[in-house]
């Protein structure tokens, strides 16, 4: 006999049971011991045929390849640049993914990234004990300039972004600005200053707000309620 | 056996009024408060993060760092030292050890997370209050863990064994034993074992006993504490 002793998105704390029997097989944190399926992490409950899971509703940022992020310079090495990634672990950028046009051997590499500067990035690679290499190379990666940065929990970044992109694409509308979402939990925000502060007080609301439902509608009315003042 | 009724006239099995909060310090990754009678503990879970000095960092998994003390003002009267002392670096470790044997960091190598409990008021019980929020500021965090640790003292008091003594308890003119327990919910296996006193085999099965329903009340707080945080909507 087997059964799912949790409903879909309910909130589990870690060591919970999550389900009984073989029937039921252990999805992303969770883990099995014995007959029973446990929860490793504080989340939600998510049932996906016979896979249980868990979507953390905290925790830091896993660097995945193929994400783009926001990071901020902190070395220049001869090869290239090291970045703060928001997590644990520095990520290094090659002089070769820098830029597409040809960077000389002896050229000032201070002079295209500066210590403390700003990057959309991209993540290349990622090994097993979390090296991160990154790139700037593909199209919408550059340099951050001007406006402004917030940060938020990584885990909320989905939420900020909405379904096929309808939250963010929201407070774009509404606020003109332009806005780029690293998945480690930086945003940027770029826009007028007064459209830059009511976009920064929409996305900090939204992480506040993540578990709420019918959230994007709840924002609409917040955004045109603001910008009209 | 002359310990007939409690000092502050609770129930042998019966725990201080305790209460728990979730995600108190909006600075830090995660954060608890736990209070049991007048003892309170404000846990902070910083990181994962980068681990200096590098020496320390381990490459096959993440480790755990703890912080223990007691604020200058929080005895009852005399001024406590601040900064580390034998005893806080003797509580640090075993809190340490106690905690580490459920959280898995093995995503996480090289890197470290920081506890930091600090207590405004004490009232016997401390390592244990201490483990108790730690625990749940942990999960807060978002650390992987196979289970929450719970934590209580019990003891024997004058030839009674008792629940969560307080510190009149401890004192108590007569032979008394103190017992931190420190358990996992679902296996029920010891984390952390303490012993301050004396007591007799027979007396410490029954003590162990106790800390084992001792640690469901507290592990029932500690969920609500948690699952308060999360589920609540407008």
């Amino acid at each position: 006999m087997s059964n799912i002793l949790k409903n879909d998105r309910e909130v589990v704390i870690p060591g919970e049971c999550l389900a009984e029997g073989m029937d039921y097989l252990p999805g992303d944190n969770t883990y099995r011991e014995g007959e029973k399926i446990y929860s490793k992490i504080l989340g939600l409950v998510g049932v996906a045929g016979r896979v249980m899971k868990i979507t953390p509703l905290s925790g830091p940022y896993l660097p995945k390849t193929g994400d783009k992020i926001i990071a901020q310079v902190f070395d220049i090495t001869m090869s290239g640049w090291r970045f703060k990634t928001n997590t644990a672990y520095s990520a290094m950028m090659n002089v070769k993914d820098a830029s597409s046009r040809f960077i000389k051997r002896d050229e000032d590499l201070s002079k295209i990234l500066a210590i403390g500067d700003y990057a959309v990035v991209t993540i290349t690679k990622v090994t097993s004990q979390n090296l991160i290499d990154l790139t700037m190379k593909e199209p919408g990666l550059h340099q951050v300039s001007g406006g402004r940065l917030v940060k938020i929990n990584s885990q909320k970044v989905p939420r900020i972004i909405g379904k096929q992109g309808s939250m963010i694409s929201l407070i774009k509308d509404k606020t003109g600005c332009n806005i780029t979402v690293g998945q480690n939990g930086i945003v940027w925000i770029k826009g007028d200053s007064d459209k830059e502060l009511l976009a920064e007080k929409a996305v900090k609301m939204i992480e506040a707000r993540s578990h709420e439902e019918g959230l994007t509608g709840k924002m609409e009315k917040f955004l045109s309620g603001g910008a009209s003042q | 056996m002359t310990y007939t009724e409690r000092v502050d006239g609770r129930k042998f099995d019966e725990l201080r009024p305790m209460e728990a909060k979730a995600g108190v310090i909006p600075n830090a990754d995660g954060s608890a408060l736990v209070k049991a009678g007048k003892t309170t503990a404000y846990a902070a879970v910083y990181g994962p993060r980068e681990l200096f000095p590098r020496f320390k960092q381990n490459p096959k998994t993440g480790i755990v760092r703890c912080h223990y003390g007691m604020m200058p003002f929080s005895g009852s009267g005399e001024r406590i030292r601040p900064g580390n002392s034998r005893r806080s670096q003797e509580i640090a470790m075993v809190m340490e050890k106690s905690l580490n044997a459920m959280i898995d960091l093995s995503a996480f190598p090289n890197a470290v997370v920081d506890i930091y409990v600090d207590l405004p008021q004490t009232d016997a019980g401390t390592r244990c209050a201490a483990i108790s929020a730690a625990s749940i500021a942990l999960a807060d965090a978002g650390i992987p863990m196979k289970d929450m640790i719970s934590s209580v003292a019990v003891g024997e008091v004058d030839g009674t064994v008792v629940a969560d003594l307080s510190y009149d308890e401890e004192a108590y003119d007569a032979i008394v034993s103190d017992i931190p327990v420190a358990m996992t919910h679902n296996t029920k296996e010891i984390t952390l074992l303490q012993m301050d006193g004396e007591i007799s085999k027979e007396n410490l099965m029954k003590a162990l006993e106790m800390a084992k329903v001792g640690t469901e009340t507290v592990y029932e707080l500690q969920m609500k504490a948690l699952k308060e945080k999360f589920s609540r909507s407008d």
